[in-house]
């Protein structure tokens, strides 16, 4: 085969040439895309559905006498905003309390995560809203809203605190040892050598993980906690805008995630570690 | 005067991984102000018993006394021993999200508690006697392997440590860096530190070893004055290991 050392790479067969050229790709992409939009409208068309996206922007904002006022979709848009912090600030902390646990070395600690972990892992999102909010909740005397928050960030504190082990198992070991050598306690190398050297492998699951959460938040609509998809649906019933209403929701939903993953790409390049 | 307790003291030292043997009944002591100069093929041990030495390690039978502290794993006083015994590596495992400067003052600041300043000015004395006061606000990884290495000696002096071990600090280092380390550890031998060299530069443990030891599979088999070591070692096995690395 040497002989073949610096000569051309043989040229794809004409068929493939063709379907592999961008403007054909791009082409059939948006064909495809095209016959999707047009099949959704006959299909609506079809079952007589009545349009009427004009009515939607009043629900994000409206202007009246008392000038620009937010809608009722951006209030709720905010209270999954809300909900989703305070859920992955929690969720962090438990996730990294979990993580450290189960790297302590101590039987106890990693019995204790990793119970933790297959427990959540293997129960439903939706169940383990429904033991918080129907068994917990009563028991332990918390309302809708407490029970929302304390379901996501249990259930994303699972998954986090894999992602920060792995995090924290991905600095080299040496900077343990360089660490332990100038006399640091475990608790200070974490803090000032391991964890800021981890962030950078931990911010892009982590990212996806927030993502994931507020997306998830919007389960929380079953027990009617007021945010985005409750509201949502509220309006329908008020209106039955179904189709309207929904694509406006994914849309907004969509935006805020895709905001927020192009925000920690700039992160990223912030925390790289090799100056 | 009465004989100072010696500042390493190795009784009987046994060290297994698993069911790898590695440490056999080592003796051997190390008074303050020596420098032992340890060497023998890979896999011999020296790693392992001077990374015993500061507690990265832990025998499992016989005792180790360094600087008057018993090292053993459930020693309260195993981070006060790490604060004495400084430890250079062989891949420098400097700090890279630190400058050059922050991984001086961190130690002594967090660990020592000294202010600021105070660290800051030792840690710039520390960078003046390792020759590289200019590099204080850079990040490890723009300075070359030398130079992290010699910063890397410096951090492990800012503790002002009473020992100092170091764990083939030269080979990683590319050719024409080998001498500027090496150069920096003449001189702190040259200011009475107590050292501990596992090296195989043996132009360097000439000059500046008290003592020379051998090890081999987890032995020592040969222990005695430079002199000595290198004209007339006692075992043959030394001898074959002289003449292979003295060869070129």
């Amino acid at each position: 085969m040497s002989g073949l050392k610096g000569q051309a790479l043989p040229k794809p067969p004409p068929i493939q040439r063709f379907f592999g050229s961008v403007p054909v790709s791009v082409a059939i992409y948006l064909g495809v895309i095209a016959l999707i939009i047009y099949g959704s409208f006959q299909g609506a068309q079809n079952m007589g559905y009545n349009w009427q996206w004009y009515r939607i922007p009043q629900y994000l904002y409206t202007f009246t006498d008392d000038g620009f006022q937010w809608g009722e979709m951006a209030i709720g848009l905010v209270a999954t905003l809300k909900l989703s912090i305070t859920a992955f600030a929690l969720a962090t902390a438990l996730g990294l309390l979990i993580a450290l646990l189960r790297l302590s070395g101590l039987v106890i600690g990693s019995a204790v995560a990793v119970g933790f972990l297959e427990l959540i892992r293997n129960i439903p999102l939706l169940v383990l809203l429904y033991l918080f909010y129907y068994v917990l909740g009563p028991i332990f005397k918390f309302d809708r809203y407490t029970a929302s928050i304390l379901t996501l960030a249990v259930f994303h504190a699972a998954l986090i605190s894999e992602i920060l082990r792995a995090g924290i198992n991905a600095v080299a070991k040496g900077q343990w040892e360089a660490a332990q050598s100038i006399g640091m306690t475990t608790g200070q190398i974490y803090r000032y050598i391991i964890l800021p050297q981890s962030v950078r492998f931990m911010l892009p699951p982590m990212t996806g993980e927030v993502v994931h959460l507020i997306k998830s938040s919007a389960i929380v609509s079953v027990i009617a906690v007021a945010e985005l998809t409750t509201i949502g649906r509220n309006i329908i019933s008020d209106t039955y805008m179904s189709f309207e209403v929904w694509f406006t929701v994914a849309a907004v939903y969509m935006a805020v995630t895709l905001i927020l993953s192009v925000g920690v790409t700039y992160l990223e390049r912030r925390y790289t570690v090799d100056h | 005067m009465n004989q100072p307790e010696p500042m390493i003291q190795a009784t009987n030292l046994d060290k297994f991984y698993g069911a790898f043997h590695a440490l056999k009944d080592i003796d051997l002591t190390v008074s303050q102000g020596e420098k032992m100069v340890i060497c023998g093929p890979s896999g011999s041990g020296k790693s392992t018993l001077i990374r015993c030495f500061n507690g990265l390690e832990f025998h499992n039978s016989g005792s180790l006394r360094v600087d008057g502290i018993d090292v053993s794993e459930n020693s309260k006083e195993i981070r006060v021993l790490r604060q004495e015994v400084g430890m250079v590596f062989q891949q420098f495992n400097l700090f890279p999200h630190l400058t050059v400067l922050e991984n001086l003052t961190i130690g002594p600041m967090k660990v020592r508690k000294l202010s600021q300043t105070q660290a800051e000015e030792t840690a710039r004395n520390y960078l003046d006697r390792v020759h590289i006061p200019e590099q204080a606000d850079k990040y490890p990884a723009q300075l070359s392997g030398g130079q992290q290495q010699r910063v890397a000696i410096a951090r492990s002096l800012c503790m002002e440590t009473r020992i100092m071990l170091f764990d083939e600090p030269t080979s990683a280092l590319d050719p024409e860096m080998i001498n500027e380390v090496l150069d920096v550890m003449e001189e702190l031998a040259e200011t009475g530190m107590t050292m501990v060299v596992v090296t195989h530069e043996m132009g360097f443990a000439r000059k500046v070893a008290d003592t020379m030891v051998f090890m081999e599979s987890g032995r020592i088999v040969e222990i005695s004055p430079p002199e000595q070591f290198f004209t007339n070692p006692s075992s043959e096995r030394c001898r074959l290991f002289l003449d292979q690395i003295l060869e070129h």
